[in-house]
């Protein structure tokens, strides 16, 4: 009965269960838990990382990891944020351009080498991790960006609704965060170009064999990793208004765990927009819950981050080697 | 000789030569005993771990880890003072604690076969939680007198203990992997698992020594830190991985792994740490210097990679 569901299926609902279950388990735990100001903390939270798992997924599926997005999504908000200081009056698509023109820049740095210098992304992007960052230690010259020099449509954005839904508000940059994924997800199912990102990533020689440019492939996906990690600084920005040099430390961790959490393999050629979206969610759930909750001190995020990321992976290993063994048997007959 | 200069080792002796002269020529005074010693000792954690790095990267794994475990050492000892424990008793405990992360890591990688980028990375974010956890966000002092004067004062002649245990470190690495069969393991493996396990070789066992051998040696560290400092805090070496990779990596060990030596990785150090001394005495500022080590980081694979591209363009040409 099992084997008629596809491990794909399978995997989503068993990720969904486990977000219900930890948002059950909190409300215990948590006095007026289950209330739309929780609901709106968890879901601006998660917009700003939701961007950057989404660009770190299409990025492991090709094999590689980008770890240099905490940086860059530090270097565009404070660089978007001096720029609409200096031009305030400048259209809000075209500031969306721009931070996303800034990261995708950096993300093409990342993938020309990768791709073409055939650096490992690991070598390549913890360099770039300390590069951008401490370009933006120097470039900020300790001046701090501040939600005073913003334009006044930025500042109010966060609090602005798209729509309410059972009395639940959904904030125009949970939107935002979810049209990324949601355009990215279609892409991935729908177009022959996003199909090659799995191609690349489940078997490269294959991949060249049916005449696809790999590099060509890598790079994309760098470029639009570096580009949604300019919509999260974007978002970041207008967020948090107060830019310093460490906006974004550690971004890149919490989009790795989102996105093994979710469910992309990190050998490669799979996972689902579903599955990062879950998995963002479910990070963030955590995240933010353990900061309230009274049993817990709050220093146990990091370690309960590493050993879900851990138990993930370890889950997923096992589950698809016995998945695999199973069809084996199946195949047999 | 001029095969030898074009080797990778002879670009380093060149490099090591230039970042020294450079040092002499701004400081005249950068040539005195203790100023060589204090040069070691200020960066003493990192090269102690780069050693045994060698070995990782060689046989194609990596251990991102590493600067986790020295926090959660560090920590762990600090915490363990603060409650009251003697200093000996906790330095027993931190060095436990460093096998026990080595070992966990090492049965996720070599028994359940993830591969060593996710799990030290996962263990990156966990065992740093585990010492922010403990020290929450306080710094821990009071060490004993002992701890203290051990990490900071020269202990036989000028020496003090951390540059004689690097110097033990690096001869005997050094031999374990140049001179015995267990070395040579460590590189076939790293050229090729597949065909180092079907000659016979126990291919997780090797794995699993490394990664033990790893968490053990970072606990080390992560006291030496503690010590010389003479407190910690949660943020404790965090980071340390980048300068720690890229020394090993500028050392001309190949990241694909199979390829590397224990003096190429010593004159990288050297470089490592006269570059930084340079730097500071240009008034370069620490952040500056993380991020010429970045670039440094790309570059010693990258170029590699552009000389072995030009040398199969010239022999087509030919």
């Amino acid at each position: 009965m099992i084997g008629k569901i596809h491990p794909q299926t399978l995997r989503i609902v068993a990720l969904f269960v486990a977000l219900l279950a930890t948002v059950l388990f909190f409300s215990t735990q948590i006095d007026s838990y289950l209330s739309p100001r929780m609901f709106t903390r968890i879901t601006t939270s998660a917009a700003v990382i939701l961007p950057i798992a989404v660009g770190q997924a299409i990025v492991v599926m090709t094999r590689n990891i980008d770890l240099s997005i905490g940086s860059t999504v530090g270097v565009v908000a404070y660089l978007t944020g001096e720029f609409l200081g200096l031009h305030g009056d400048l259209n809000p698509v075209l500031v969306a351009v721009l931070a996303m023109g800034i990261g995708a820049s950096m993300g093409a740095i990342n993938g020309v080498l990768v791709a073409y210098g055939r650096v490992p992304s690991i070598i390549v992007t913890l360099g770039t991790l300390a590069l951008y960052r401490s370009f933006l230690v120097q470039y900020s010259d300790a001046r701090t960006i501040t939600t005073a020099s913003l334009p006044q449509w930025l500042v109010d954005l966060p609090q602005a609704n798209a729509f309410s839904i059972f009395g639940l508000d959904v904030r125009v940059t949970v939107v935002l965060a979810l049209c990324a994924a949601i355009a990215m997800g279609l892409a991935l199912t729908r177009l022959r170009a996003a199909r090659r990102f799995y191609a690349v990533g489940s078997n490269p020689d294959a991949a060249m064999m049916a005449g696809i440019n790999s590099a060509r492939v890598v790079l994309t996906a760098f470029v639009l990793s570096g580009a949604l990690a300019g919509l999260s600084g974007l978002i970041f920005l207008a967020k948090f208004g107060n830019i310093t040099v460490v906006a974004g430390l550690g971004f890149e961790l919490k989009a790795v765990a989102a996105v093994v959490v979710g469910g992309v393999s990190i050998l490669g050629g799979s996972g689902s927009m579903i599955g990062v979206v879950i998995g963002c969610v479910l990070v963030d759930t955590i995240d933010n819950s353990l900061t309230r909750w009274e049993l817990v001190s709050e220093f146990w995020r990091d370690a309960l981050l590493g050993m879900l990321i851990m138990a993930a992976v370890t889950v997923d290993t096992f589950a698809s080697r016995s998945l695999r063994r199973l069809g084996a048997k199946q195949g047999a007959q | 000789m001029m095969q030898r200069l074009k080797s990778w080792e002879g670009i380093l002796l060149v490099l090591f030569l230039m970042t020294f002269a450079g040092n002499v020529v701004l400081a005249p005074e950068f040539l005195t005993l203790q100023n060589q010693i204090n040069l070691f000792q200020l960066s003493i954690e990192k090269i102690i771990m780069a050693l045994v790095m060698t070995l990782i990267i060689i046989n194609a794994e990596i251990d991102l880890s590493v600067a986790s475990v020295m926090g959660l050492s560090a920590c762990a000892f600090g915490y363990m003072i603060t409650i009251g424990w003697p200093a000996g008793g906790a330095i027993a405990v931190c060095l436990c604690i460093g096998l026990v992360a080595g070992l966990i890591n090492a049965l996720l990688i070599a028994r359940a076969g993830i591969p060593s980028l996710v799990v030290t990375l996962a263990m990156l974010i966990g065992f740093r939680g585990f010492a922010r956890v403990l020290v929450k966000d306080q710094s821990m002092g009071n060490f004993p007198v002992w701890v203290t004067s051990l990490g900071q004062e020269a202990l036989v002649g000028p020496l003090p203990l951390s540059i004689i245990l690097f110097v033990v470190l690096l001869v005997g690495l050094g031999v374990l992997l140049h001179r015995t069969g267990f070395g040579r393991q460590i590189v076939v493996i790293g050229t090729n698992a597949e065909v180092a396990r079907f000659s016979g070789l126990n291919v997780a066992r090797v794995k699993t020594v490394l990664f033990l051998m790893s968490g053990f040696v970072a606990a080390l560290a992560g006291l030496l830190y503690a010590a010389r400092l003479g407190s910690v805090r949660g943020d404790a070496a965090t980071g340390f991985e980048l300068d720690i990779i890229t020394m090993v990596l500028l050392g001309g060990v190949s990241i694909f792994g199979g390829k590397g030596t224990m003096p190429g990785v010593f004159l990288s150090i050297l470089i490592i740490l006269n570059l930084r001394n340079g730097m500071a005495l240009t008034n370069i500022t620490g952040h500056i210097q993380t991020g010429v080590i970045g670039i440094l980081l790309i570059a010693s694979v990258l170029i590699p990679n552009l000389m072995s591209d030009l040398r199969a363009r010239r022999m087509k040409a030919v």
